[in-house]
């Protein structure tokens, strides 16, 4: 028997009827909503592809049970920014070049705003590690660590959200 | 009389197969290669704007379509631009040439004063009220190339050379549906497949309540032979009749590769096929010291981060496919095969998944798609793979091994090389035969091709780069072609380089220790070649190297170098470590010559990917067997993570020769070696098997 659940989505409120109680959010944001943006990579919270903002705090949405959100604020990458009014992240991501097939962005684009909402002037080690949760495979770490140092700064000096 | 056609023009000389003039203002270039995160598409881009004079901005690049793009097979080898690159060039420069004699018969004029801006027709470099847009009705492309358009000199290159920004990373930064996985077609039904565990087994009985049950939502099996699907109109419903169905159906003759096979050495004494390369054996042993070593690499899986997917429709007669993978038109070809269709029957479009880095899921992804389509006409049909089915049914690449025997003469320098290997194919794609998963599931299948690898003059498959560039007397290659290996084998990656540039590499360096010679010196005392010499002198000089630095000291760093198949991009590597219980990388140095290079922002993004995925093959990739692909999942097939990439500094040299060779697998095979020579270095002791694991340093820290 599955019940209706009331949540937000990137400033949304939204009403679903999952099929069952343990229907991920993933589901529920890719299938339901059409938000096609939070990638499915593994469906076990083990590559990071599915990260999306849970009232502020980065967590994997591809085992999450939709009901566990309910009443809760959901930001997924497109909630973030647009082409025409990107996020200090994405500007930075696009300035660095930071990625290659581009798969895990979305995930990783959404830890790092977790991270720098947190922590607005981490170190290297610190992004590092608040990423070690998504799985780059095409080797593009380093461009994303950088991308990430850049946005930082960009956002302490006002041009964050 | 014009130069010869390249090759991939001379194979699709048509030129409306590569460039086209779809709107005013606008030039669609076509192209058989495909973006696969390599940024291909936009290098592509670059190429087409500096030979017909038009702005970027004007370009939209197509590829991947058997209806309408050039068949340049594979898009793998790093010949997207060395071979695709360079078609397209010329194909442009033939198409501005039949533009120009189009405007000075229009003009009335000798086309030696016209020239081309931004699309637009100058005489004497005024405007003519002239351009391609207003010509285009009046130049027929659906001919031959000729070769009679002049390509540019590096001199005049604006585009090509610039640190273009990729023209697909805005999408994915943004999250818009970038993907094949995001692909929605109307009517469209989801689809897994319940895999054949292993060729040859057979269902035994079906629980079809059960799988249904667990759907709690329609569901429907399809089924060819052993060939099994769940369709529905719910994706989680289907995901969840999957995971059910693993447990609810039984199969019959089943075999799972065994513990016991799942080291290198285990094809030392299967059935095999023995090709000799190179010198005839037999070199004068005289005044000559003997040196052996045996260097392995266990099966590595392409571990793409995008479960594989493929779209099908099968309509009046007509199956569209939709796939990311990396060569349409050989895919074509094996779904007619499988599916006994003429290939004009079949439509076969590329669209982006993620990085593949070889032959991965992709083609079979498709043909599941493709056969559920056949099956349910007039129904677009998304079929996707789990992760576990990622990991345990890709093609692997092979485990390989590799003896080096040398025989060196008084002033400590090689005389006689011989790379002795024993590896299953690296070619099993699609091409010939079926090669795809699900074809062995179903009734009947197209016969297996000959057992073959890649051949010589694609720069082999087991044997890529086994032989050494240098200057070395007698060289050979000794390859043991295994027949059959405990799991299905076939391309990733720069093939067999990987393994033979660390073995080679690091045989060098304890060549170099015996002659009591520093390892950079050493290389270049048995170097001529220029350019070889170039790279290995600049990463020498970026890492501060330093020939004194004492070993055995827990840090320590290494060089590699190789020229990719012999015949693409220089490289060489320095990295610098640290080793404990485990290998902690400090910083890793390149130096790449690829000759002329498009977008040197987008070459050294391929060369910092190709460190990163070595270092990670190196230090902790490897895919278990136990009873059955025990490599399932990150958990049991971890990659290297944030907190572990290393700084990599890296330079391109020598940018702007005419001639481009092939960058995106030049740095894996010799950042291999100097991890493994820097992690001799540190310890003061050699581990000649892949990964590098903790078991193995403490094993060669008790063995010394």
């Amino acid at each position: 028997m599955t019940q209706t659940v009331n949540f937000e989505v990137n400033g949304k409120s939204v009403s679903v009827t999952p099929l069952s109680d343990d229907t991920p959010l993933l589901d529920v944001l890719r299938i339901t909503l059409g938000l096609m943006g939070t990638r499915f990579g593994c469906g076990l919270e083990q590559c990071g592809c599915c990260t999306v903002l849970i009232d502020g705090a980065a967590e994997k949405s591809c085992a999450k049970p939709v009901y566990s959100v309910a009443g809760k604020a959901v930001v997924t990458i497109e909630g973030l920014g647009t082409k025409e009014k990107p996020h200090p992240l994405q500007q930075a991501f696009l300035d660095e070049q930071a990625g290659q097939c581009g798969y895990c962005l979305s995930g990783i684009i959404v830890s790092a705003k977790a991270l720098l909402d947190k922590n607005p002037a981490p170190t290297r080690a610190e992004i590092a590690a608040a990423l070690d949760g998504n799985i780059c495979r095409c080797g593009s770490h380093n461009r994303i660590l950088r991308a990430i140092e850049k946005a930082a700064v960009v956002m302490r000096n006002g041009g964050g959200r | 009389m014009n130069a010869p056609l390249p090759a991939m023009l001379h194979d699709n000389p048509r030129l409306d197969r590569w460039i086209a003039f779809p709107t005013r203002g606008k030039v669609t270039v076509l192209t058989g290669r495909v973006e696969l995160g390599q940024g291909v598409l936009t290098a592509m881009a670059q190429i087409a704007s500096d030979e017909l004079d038009v702005s970027l901005a004007r370009i939209g690049v197509h590829s991947g379509d058997t209806e309408t793009t050039p068949n340049e097979g594979y898009t793998a080898g790093s010949m997207s631009i060395q071979a695709g690159g360079i078609a397209l060039r010329q194909a442009c420069a033939d198409v501005r040439a039949l533009f120009m004699a189009a405007a000075a018969k229009r003009l009335a004029c000798d086309p030696h004063v016209l020239s081309v801006r931004d699309g637009a027709i100058l005489r004497d470099g005024q405007p003519t009220g002239e351009d391609y847009w207003t010509l285009a009705p009046q130049v027929n492309l659906a001919v031959a190339a000729t070769g009679a358009g002049a390509a540019k000199p590096v001199s005049a290159f604006v585009a090509i050379g610039a640190n273009t920004p990729r023209l697909d990373l805005p999408d994915k930064v943004f999250g818009a549906p970038a993907f094949i996985h995001d692909m929605r077609l109307p009517g469209m039904r989801h689809a897994r497949v319940v895999r054949q565990p292993s060729r040859g087994a057979s269902i035994a009985t079906i629980d079809e309540a059960a799988i249904k049950r667990a759907a709690k939502a329609p569901v429907t099996l399809v089924r060819n032979g052993n060939f099994l699907a769940i369709v529905g109109d719910d994706e989680t419903a289907v995901d969840r009749a999957a995971v059910a169905a693993l447990t609810a159906i039984n199969w019959n003759n089943v075999e799972q590769p065994a513990a016991s096979q799942q080291e290198a050495a285990w094809l030392l004494q299967r059935p095999m096929v023995d090709i000799k390369f190179g010198a005839p054996e037999g070199t004068d042993t005289q005044g000559k010291q003997r040196f052996e070593a045996t260097y392995t690499r266990g099966y590595l899986a392409h571990a793409s981060i995008s479960p594989s997917c493929g779209l099908a429709l099968f309509k009046d007669g007509h199956l569209t496919v939709w796939t990311h993978c990396q060569g349409v038109f050989p895919l074509r070809g094996a779904l007619a095969r499988t599916l006994k269709l003429a290939p004009e029957q079949i439509t076969v479009q590329h669209v982006q998944g993620s990085g593949c880095y070889g032959h991965n899921g992709a083609d079979d992804a498709a043909a599941d798609a493709a056969i559920i389509a056949m099956q349910t006409p007039g129904v677009p049909v998304r079929l996707r793979w789990r992760r576990e089915e990622e990991f345990v049914y890709e093609p692997k690449t092979s485990a390989m091994v590799v003896k080096v025997r040398a025989l060196v003469d008084a002033n400590g320098k090689p005389a006689d090389w011989t790379a002795e290997i024993w590896s299953g194919t690296h070619n099993g794609r699609p091409g010939s035969g079926a090669n795809l998963l699900a074809a062995y599931a179903l009734p009947e299948h197209p016969a297996d091709p000959p057992l073959n690898d890649v051949p010589e003059s694609n720069g082999g498959g087991a044997t890529r780069n086994a032989e050494p560039l240098y200057d070395i007397p007698q060289k050979r290659i000794l390859q043991h072609l295994v027949a059959e290996t405990p799991v299905r084998v076939s391309s990733l990656r720069g093939l067999g380089a990987m393994p033979n540039v660390f073995a080679l590499e690091c045989a060098i360096d304890e060549l170099a220790e015996r002659a009591g010679v520093d390892p950079v010196a050493y290389r270049l005392s048995i170097t001529g070649d220029p350019r070889a010499r170039a790279v290995i002198e600049k990463v020498a000089t970026m890492a501060k190297w330093d020939p004194q630095a004492t070993g055995g000291t827990g840090i320590g760093s290494g060089i590699g170098f190789a020229r990719y198949k012999n015949k693409a991009a220089y490289g060489a590597v320095v990295v610098e470590l640290e080793v404990e219980e485990e290998i902690r990388l400090r910083h890793v140095w390149a130096a790449a010559d690829a000759g002329l290079v498009v977008n040197p922002d987008g070459a050294i993004n391929q060369l910092e990917g190709g460190i990163i995925q070595s270092a990670s093959w190196v230090l902790k990739e490897q895919v278990r067997f136990d009873n059955g692909v025990a490599s399932f999942d990150w958990e049991t097939y971890p990659v290297l993570k944030f907190s572990e990439v290393p700084e990599i500094d890296i330079q391109l040299i020598n940018t702007r020769d005419p001639v481009p060779l092939g960058v995106g697998e030049a740095t894996a095979g010799p950042t291999a070696a100097a991890i493994g020579n820097a992690v001799s270095h540190a310890l003061g002791a050699r581990i000649r098997d892949l990964p590098l694991t903790r078991e193995r340093i403490m094993a060669a820290l008790l063995k010394d």
